[in-house]
């Protein structure tokens, strides 16, 4: 188990030199655009940016890897549960309803159900590039720096940095009690049943938390003791100045977010888009 | 007197040592009940007695960060019940002020109302939140979202009923309270 989360690691390149404010706001404007959009052409557009914006950013596959695997697998399970559950509801938002091919009388297969699935599915696709580059591309310092200048409380945002920071002593944490109950003889695999696992479980809990009500009391003095929330502002060490490339990448995400919301309001006057009428 | 809503360095402190934790448990210890896609969470468990221990914001922004991060870390969160977990954790954390376990009290009403308020947070927050959010921003069929919900509405509980109780009665055990010494 090793700490592959955030591994941030310097590039010199376009997307690197961005701002993480820029980052995140685009990030937000480009979700939302997908998030609020059922169009396919739309989010077929954002998805071919979000791979390209990926190429740009020189980000390796073997970072994104197991990321990929562990996606497409929650995307297949919810494609077939989504049908098991209700097989009719494409035919519900369309209106209209043309039958491929039966399985059941009350399963079959319609070009409104199938839609609506790749629709959902595409939806995914097209943001999960956005969000991998957004996690590999920020320095974890000024990702807190980022969501104070967007009106996040600096409490609040200090309070993410810090759990940036303190994620990977967890899972060192985690790993040594858990070696270590192991060792004494502790099973905790499918081997034991649920019972005893839970009870086995609440071993490695109950050190591991403790040392972290421990570790919050020493954290908490030592920003207590250095003045720590005397101020309403505070400034941030890993703050980076707007560039040109800045404002130019704003207005080109907050153009296709415009762009996204005119389809759904003046074009399809819904959020699906309807080929079917 | 603990007032409810407060927000002090230790409240950071202890939400970012809470929402790393919950990270921690949410991607890497599960524990598979044998029905597929069903997991009893523990980072709820662990998650609840940081709410009842530091209050309702707490509790909230160790939802929020929490999830959001842990879905993070494969791309995209899932906003809507990134929003109801922290809403879970921040009914549970009403709790806070009317728990005293720094002072080594956590008899059995405490586990009463701890127990209460954790239902209350998992039924609002799975049942009603989730599933509504669900609907309104991704717009997933009902009776699949209301499922999921009420799934996950039982599980949570359940972690929390016993990893929350547990925990917060063996901390209970290692604090002293006032007036505990006696003269001999």
């Amino acid at each position: 188990m090793k700490a592959k989360l955030f591994d941030y690691i310097e590039r010199d390149n376009f997307v690197f030199n961005l701002s993480g404010v820029t980052k995140l706001i685009c990030f937000l404007l480009l979700s939302f655009g997908v998030m609020l959009s059922f169009d396919a052409r739309v989010i077929l557009g954002i998805m071919i940016l979000s791979f390209i914006v990926l190429h740009i950013s020189e980000i390796k596959f073997k970072q994104v890897r197991i990321m990929m695997y562990y996606v497409m697998g929650f995307l297949v399970i919810n494609f077939f549960l989504t049908f098991l559950f209700s097989p009719h509801y494409g035919e519900e938002i369309y209106g209209t309803s043309h039958v491929l091919f039966r399985i059941t009388d009350h399963y079959y297969v319609t070009s409104e159900q199938l839609l609506y699935q790749f629709t959902k599915m595409l939806k995914y696709a097209a943001v999960i590039p956005l969000g991998m580059m957004f996690i590999f591309t920020t320095n974890p310092s000024e990702f807190a720096a980022s969501l104070n200048r967007i009106g996040v409380g600096y409490k609040a945002a200090f309070a993410v940095s810090l759990t940036l920071r303190y994620f990977p002593d967890m899972i060192r944490d985690y790993t040594d009690i858990s070696l270590a109950q192991q060792a004494r003889g502790l099973d905790l695999s499918r081997k034991e049943k649920l019972g005893t696992r839970l009870k086995n479980m609440m071993n490695i809990f109950v050190p591991l938390i403790f040392s972290s009500l421990d570790r919050v009391e020493v954290v908490s003095n030592a920003m207590d003791l250095r003045g720590f929330g005397k101020k309403k502002k505070r400034t941030w060490y890993a703050a980076r100045p707007m560039s040109r490339n800045d404002y130019l990448s704003l207005a080109f995400c907050l153009l296709i977010f415009l762009g996204s919301l005119a389809m759904t309001l003046f074009v399809n006057h819904s959020r699906f888009w309807n080929p079917f009428i | 007197m603990k007032k409810t809503f407060e927000f002090k360095t230790k409240t950071i402190v202890a939400t970012a040592i809470g929402a790393a934790l919950f990270t921690l448990l949410m991607l890497y210890v599960k524990i598979p009940t044998g029905i597929p896609e069903t997991d009893v969470q523990t980072c709820y468990g662990v998650g609840s007695f940081f709410a009842a221990m530091f209050g309702p914001i707490a509790g909230f922004l160790i939802g929020f960060i929490g999830h959001a991060i842990s879905d993070a870390t494969y791309g995209a969160p899932w906003w809507s019940w990134v929003v109801s977990s922290a809403i879970a954790l921040f009914i549970t954390g009403l709790s806070y002020s009317k728990l005293k376990v720094d002072e080594g009290r956590f008899n059995f009403k405490d586990c009463l109302i701890f127990n209460v308020f954790q239902i209350l947070g998992n039924v609002v927050a799975w049942v009603i939140c989730a599933p509504v959010l669900d609907i309104l921003i991704y717009k997933e069929p009902a009776n699949l979202v209301f499922t999921q919900g009420a799934v996950a509405a039982l599980w949570d509980a359940i972690s929390m009923g016993v990893i929350g109780s547990i925990l917060l009665f063996l901390y209970s055990k290692t604090r002293s309270g006032k007036g505990t010494l006696s003269k001999e």
